[in-house]
């Protein structure tokens, strides 16, 4: 239960959830895989990856945008990663019941996406590029670059890869003309966008936010970036098994790709309208470490300070119990990438915030069965929070044996746990050093 | 509906464009009347039908000069689009009178890190195709294509292990907040032009809620690269110049015959600042940042690269920021538009500042900037923002340059030179591709 008074116009709540990943294309098929330990990893098809460090990702598979959408002419030249958010968008949109009742007042809808760059033309423009180098110069010679590039390349495809596009295409399919942004905090981006959505609400400057995030880096220069940093899982033997958050043994992360939305509200919007509300948000924080462009500050200031921000917003001690003798927060949803340095870091920041109690916090990481969908993975995960308060549930952290003395805490191993899930903290930190936390919890009149 | 009780003030300006860093290199070349647009020298540009832009010349920017000692490792790793963020961030904070880890290490800071928050427009930032080429030199085929086996194998390797993180569009405030320590809130924002706007619309929201005291906000970007230049082509926002053309004439904004703009490098970083905090520690505001508000345009294209019906989208982002602000429409004394010189981008704004204005459209002076520093991409409205504030400052308007006939479109808009103007309050506007809309409404403090 929140100390924070507000009322029904600041209050935000959650009436529409979808998501498009590894593991399925909509809610009950994904969460039904969750609860199976089911992990989406698998030789990458997207490209020849065969000689890559890494060959292995989580891709979305048999995934078709048109059911979705109302006229595909409207979204000819979408990208895969707008795709994903229209299928995603058409779901929560669905759920929350807009397709029957839409808006009275386009205006006081808006939406807020951290959604990721659209695919490059891969052999188009490294072609454009290979063609274009002068070996006596050094350097490419701009005149041929740009009669490659003129002739290889296509502009709808080039405009398309603007990472604002996902939302132009939402935007035009549920004509929404309120107050719309995209942000692109790499790995944290949709749970910021979450956040952010909110603070729109709650200054009235939108009744109704489709919020959440879309990404695919499942291409050459994608798992060339990750590669060269050595931030990925290079375990080619199984890679069901690749993804290891919190074991000692981890070695890196899986990239995943897809897309996750929500319908947020005022309450007091959804009460008008006579929608049924799933969850409440009642906090946010963000931070950023300040600390280095490669390493996450090593005592995890920046995560706890976005956890302790969320939780002062939402008016949760971390320190104290509840009538049930349990800490207030029942499950985190980590960020939890499977990096050595993410999964010791996240366990110290939870433990700066929680003290004596993070124990008897439980927190998993559902990357290890849907892989890092980057920008969009805070969004996913969140819907992943709402329907552990939904279903009493709490999705594994799959592939954990051997643990970590870093890594102390109970990260729900292998195997769903009942459990009465009120409040959830949801993390996301990006590369970069942005942290950014959403607390969600059951709706309660 | 909560009432915003804070005020926001802008207490530090930091442009970057072609006429270099910081405000008064700006502001005199505005006023002066000069173009910062000149033909591209730095690469072969004649391929492209726009073979001029705005660029900061190298003895302008010298990354290593600006970042502090300890720091110039890292400017390895900067895109040009992070260089140019990372200017802006040095100039807004000494502008502001700002001690911050970047400008004395070890000092004590003005404002406590982890009440600073960064939020920064950014671009899509193409890899640098010569290091790009380079490294793949080896991975061809026989007919030139790309052969993704030797790649993997072998040819990745020949970049360097950071090579991602020179183009993640987050790492301009990455960067900004690791120099100058700002552990707030911190965000990218990625809609085109409309990016600087939105962010400086998210720092207002972010102080307001009492989640910072002060944000750097703002935007940058150069797309004068190969992938810029040819997307911009592809998505028909650039006036033909070809080598050897007039490049500050070819940008027309708001003029009938208008048919394209030219790009520039730059934006700008602001300081906005929580009202009491600017006080408690005596600062001078430039302006007051009044009102925000956003839209997003019915782009029948969906894409938004078709803006010509967007005015009355354009139009209820302003209405908005005057509603928030409290200022009726007839105490606004300019516009910044994008003033692009893209025909459908101009005849919109000009369709909302008619929808606005009414019978006062025609002489409210709007102040175009691009025939003289371009179109500088996500750093657009930023820039904007810094204009708008020393206009308000000085209480002039610079010079205008190229236009004619915008009487034609009912607007103010024609060249003519610097003047001095009573200005209470001026309304910034950016709508970018893909049909983000951001207004704000800045006042006068002095």
């Amino acid at each position: 239960m929140s100390a924070v008074h507000r009322s029904d116009a600041e209050r935000v709540v959650v009436t529409g959830m979808g998501w498009v990943t590894p593991l399925g294309h909509d809610l009950e098929t994904v969460w039904s895989a969750l609860m199976r330990g089911a992990c989406g990893m698998a030789p990458i098809t997207r490209f020849d990856a065969r000689t890559f460090p890494t060959t292995f990702a989580a891709e979305v598979k048999d995934f078709d945008v048109r059911p979705f959408v109302r006229d595909i002419a409207l979204h000819q030249n979408a990208g895969i990663n707008s795709q994903f958010a229209l299928g995603a968008a058409a779901q929560a949109w669905r759920q929350a019941q807009l397709h029957q009742t839409p808006p009275a007042n386009a205006r006081r809808v808006g939406m807020y996406l951290g959604a990721g760059e659209g695919v490059i033309d891969t052999m188009n423009y490294l072609a454009a590029n290979i063609r274009s180098w002068d070996g006596a110069q050094g350097r490419t010679d701009g005149a041929a670059w740009a009669k490659l590039g003129h002739s290889l390349l296509q502009a709808a495809r080039e405009i398309e890869q603007e990472p604002n596009m996902p939302l132009a295409h939402i935007a035009r399919e549920f004509d929404v003309r309120g107050p719309t942004s995209n942000c692109l905090t790499a790995c944290a981006a949709s749970t910021q966008a979450i956040g952010e959505a909110c603070s729109i609400l709650r200054g009235g400057e939108a009744d109704v936010m489709i919020a959440g995030g879309a990404h695919t880096m499942i291409h050459v220069l994608g798992v060339t970036g990750f590669n060269r940093l050595t931030a990925l899982s290079t375990s080619t033997a199984d890679p069901t098994k690749a993804s290891r958050p919190f074991d000692m043994t981890r070695g890196g992360f899986v990239m995943g790709e897809g897309a996750g939305m929500l319908i947020l509200e005022t309450l007091e919007h959804a009460r008008r309208r006579g929608a049924k509300p799933l969850a409440e948000v009642i906090g946010f924080g963000s931070s950023a470490d300040s600390y280095r462009i490669t390493d996450i500050e090593p005592e995890g200031r920046g995560a706890a300070a976005a956890m302790l921000q969320a939780l002062g917003q939402a008016g949760i001690d971390p320190h104290a119990r509840g009538s049930d003798g349990r800490p207030l927060v029942h499950y985190i949803s980590a960020h939890g990438t499977g990096t050595k340095e993410n999964d010791s870091i996240e366990t110290l920041a939870v433990k700066r915030v929680f003290g004596d109690l993070a124990r008897e916090v439980p927190m998993s990481s559902v990357k290890s069965m849907l892989g890092h969908l980057i920008a969009a993975a805070g969004a996913v995960e969140f819907i992943t929070c709402v329907m552990a308060i939904e279903r009493g549930m709490l999705p594994p952290t799959i592939n954990y044996s051997t643990p970590d003395p870093e890594c102390d805490l109970d990260y729900v191993p292998n195997t769903p746990r009942a459990s009465v899930v009120r409040t959830c903290l949801s993390n996301s930190f990006g590369f970069g050093g942005q942290n950014d936390t959403v607390c969600v919890t059951a709706f309660e009149g | 509906m909560s009432v915003p009780s804070r005020r926001v003030l802008i207490t530090g300006v930091g442009p970057v464009s072609g006429f270099g860093i910081g405000i008064d290199a700006l502001w005199d070349g505005l006023c002066s009347g000069a173009t910062a647009i000149r033909p591209i020298t730095a690469w072969n540009a004649s391929g492209f039908s726009s073979t001029v832009a705005a660029t900061i010349a190298p003895e302008q920017l010298d990354i290593r000069a600006i970042v502090p000692k300890s720091y110039r490792k890292a400017t390895k790793v900067m895109a040009r689009d992070i260089e140019i963020a990372v200017a802006a961030a040095a100039s807004a904070v000494q502008s502001a009178g700002l001690v911050t880890r970047g400008t004395a290490e070890g000092a004590t800071p003005t404002i406590p890190p982890a009440r600073v928050g960064c939020q920064i427009g950014a671009g899509l930032i193409p890899a640098d195709s010569d290091e790009l080429a380079a490294a793949m030199q080896s991975c061809q085929t026989a007919d030139g294509s790309f052969d993704c086996g030797e790649w993997g194998r072998t040819g990745m390797n020949n970049l360097t292990p950071l090579w991602l993180l020179k183009y993640l569009p987050n790492m301009l405030a990455c960067h900004v907040t690791i120099i100058h320590d700002c552990q707030g809130p911190s965000n990218t924002i990625t809609c085109a032009e409309a990016s600087g706007g939105l962010s400086i619309g998210e720092s207002m929201r972010v102080i307001r809620r009492g989640d910072a005291d002060a944000c750097l906000s703002g935007g940058a970007e150069s797309k004068v690269n190969y992938m810029g230049l040819l997307r911009q082509t592809f998505a028909q926002r650039l006036a033909r110049v070809p080598a050897g053309g007039d490049g500050a004439a070819a940008v027309r904004p708001f003029d009938p015959s208008a048919d394209g703009t030219v790009l520039g490098e730059g934006g700008g970083l602001l300081i906005l600042e929580n009202a009491e905090s600017a006080k408690s520690r005596g600062a001078t505001a430039w302006a007051e940042l009044r009102g925000f508000a956003a839209t997003q345009c019915r782009c029948e294209d969906t894409v938004g690269v078709d803006l010509a019906n967007a005015g009355e989208d354009i139009a209820a982002a302003v209405e908005g920021a005057l509603q928030q602000a409290g200022v009726p429409a007839d105490q606004v004394d300019a516009v910044v538009p994008m003033g692009s010189g893209i025909a459908c981008v101009d005849a919109a704004e000009a369709h909302a500042v008619r929808q606005i204005f009414g019978s006062r459209a025609g002489t409210l002076p709007l102040v175009t900037v691009a025939p003289q520093v371009g179109i500088v991409g996500a750093g657009t409205s930023a820039l904007a923002a810094c204009v708008a504030a020393r206009c308000l400052r000085d209480q002039r308007l610079p010079a205008r340059l190229s236009t004619r006939g915008s009487a034609k479109l009912g607007v103010d808009a024609d060249a003519r030179g610097a003047v001095d103007a009573t200005l209470r309050h001026i309304v910034v506007t950016t709508t970018g591709l893909g049909g983000q809309s951001a207004a704000m409404v800045l006042g006068r403090t002095a």
